[in-house]
């Protein structure tokens, strides 16, 4: 058994004993009479230029980057409050996750964050901020970043009711990125016929089709079948109009 | 006689700190850290002030804190270790008088590496500001060299003490966040662990001041704060220091030199 290197509690003076519990009452009372935190929501700072934030990463910028994208994601849920997207600064938020990219450029969290989480927000004017990032972003490695721009398309599309801007972006993909799938460089074909512009639709698809660029058998007959539909209706219309 | 030897034990304590050129390696960390924070702004797009303001007092607060704690421990552990405790104490001195001018002594070193640190916020940052960021700073090294008084007494060897002070400094600059986080969960707030846990937070707020109060940045960058803010860290400071120093001496008392 190790013996305890102490002297005896009675070895304290009773005037150590009444100064310690004083104090400690004092301590706790003063703590008991102190305001609880109140949580109070936090402006997004700007982010530290990109060359600081190599320096703070200390050669290595891809972890150093998750950590700010998992601080950005947090800002919303500060401390003991909760901050509605739509009350974010998003020219900063951009900044953030511009700054992000520009630290691991292969990463796709900031632009899934950009499109799936930022761009939700019932703000079309918010919503457009975000999909401008993404489509500078998109110009930067298209064929790495393809996809995010489809989904600006489709939401533009479909939750913006902006088809010209849909159609932009769907050309976007089709004309820069060569990597995406036939799906994503077709969109543009889908809205231009929405659009109500079938000739156009018809030369794209019959161009695409031409190229023997698609050689799924399912994919192909899918295509030929949507030509011939256009073509059909192409046909019926004069028709109609009599 | 007793205040003789008490003002003898603090004077020899900042004796100490000088001759080992201990306020020397802080200016030097502070001209460092300016370069830096020079740097710093010479990279800034925008807010380049703001920015060195902040980055400066925020560096310059951590650093006073290291170099003062890991001072006061070295101080006390050496002080164990050449038994150099053993023949102060074969004088006629009370054992509570050695923590009293130890405590004394360390306060004296804490100002003046407080005074030290607040010289280049002077420079950068308007001057009511400054002097409530220096003041501020004071109060809060005062509390740590309690701190570390009382944790080299009552542990001994320098690596478990200097393990708990910055344990004890970290979590009394987070236990207002972390209050917060407790006080209004993301989910999980009404069962039974998660009310237990913030309890024993609450609990915890009543002996661990609550350092993100103390010596703010936010302070330089954008408007001084109210001056009761710093007479209730004063309160906070005197209270929390005694409450130490009265622990140091129950500890110290009871140990078997």
């Amino acid at each position: 058994m190790i013996a305890r290197d102490e002297r005896p509690l009675r070895a304290v003076p009773r005037a150590v004993f009444a100064a310690l519990a004083t104090a400690l009452l004092l301590q706790i009372g003063w703590q008991s009479t102190q305001p609880r935190p109140v949580a109070r929501a936090q402006a997004l700072a700007a982010p530290p230029p990109v060359a600081m934030l190599r320096i703070a990463s200390l050669g290595e910028p891809v972890p150093f980057a998750q950590l700010m994208t998992l601080y950005l994601q947090a800002f919303d849920n500060q401390p003991g409050i909760s901050i509605p997207f739509r009350e974010l600064d998003y020219q900063r938020v951009i900044e953030w996750l511009a700054a992000i990219l520009a630290l691991d450029p292969r990463g796709q969290y900031p632009l899934l964050m950009a499109s799936q989480v930022y761009a939700q927000v019932p703000d079309p004017a918010r919503t457009r901020l975000m999909f401008d990032f993404i489509y500078q972003q998109f110009l930067r490695d298209p064929d790495r970043r393809w996809r995010w721009l489809a989904h600006a398309s489709l939401v533009a599309k479909h939750r913006l009711k902006d088809q010209p801007l849909a159609l932009y972006y769907a050309r976007e993909i089709a004309r820069l990125a060569p990597a995406a799938p036939g799906w994503a460089r077709q969109m543009q074909i889908f809205i231009l016929e929405d659009l109500g512009e079938i000739e156009s639709a018809k030369i794209l698809l019959g161009a695409l089709l031409s190229t023997g660029e698609i050689h799924d058998e399912h994919e192909l007959k899918f295509l030929n079948d949507r030509l011939q539909t256009m073509q059909d209706a192409g046909k019926s219309t004069p028709s109609t109009r009599n | 006689m007793r205040r003789q030897q008490i003002a003898t034990l603090a004077r020899f304590t900042l004796m100490e700190a000088l001759r080992t050129r201990l306020l020397w390696m802080f200016v030097i960390a502070l001209a460092l850290l300016f370069v830096v924070t020079g740097f710093m702004q010479q990279l800034a797009i925008t807010e380049s002030a703001r920015m060195q303001i902040a980055f400066s007092a925020a560096a310059t607060r951590l650093v006073a804190v290291f170099v003062l704690s890991l001072h006061i421990l070295t101080s006390i552990a050496r002080e164990f270790d050449d038994k150099g405790l053993e023949l102060t104490l074969s004088f006629d001195l009370r054992r509570s008088d050695y923590i009293f001018g130890r405590l004394l002594g360390f306060v004296l070193v804490a100002l003046a590496i407080a005074l030290i640190a607040t010289l280049p916020q002077l420079l950068l940052a308007p001057h009511p500001a400054a002097l409530q960021w220096g003041l501020s700073l004071a109060l809060e090294l005062v509390m740590m060299a309690a701190v570390s008084l009382f944790c080299i007494v009552t542990f001994t060897q320098l690596l478990p003490a200097a393990g708990f002070v910055g344990g004890f400094y970290l979590l009394a600059r987070a236990l207002s966040a972390i209050r917060l986080i407790s006080d209004a969960p993301i989910a999980g707030g009404d069962t039974p662990s998660h009310q237990l846990m913030a309890r024993l937070v609450d609990a915890l707020a009543l002996l661990v001041p609550a350092l993100d109060r103390f010596t703010q940045s936010a302070w330089l960058v954008d408007g001084a704060a109210a001056w009761s803010l710093l007479g209730g860290c004063a309160v906070q400071a005197a209270l929390y220091t005694a409450l130490l120093g009265a622990a140091a001496m129950f500890d110290f008392y009871r140990r078997n030199l």
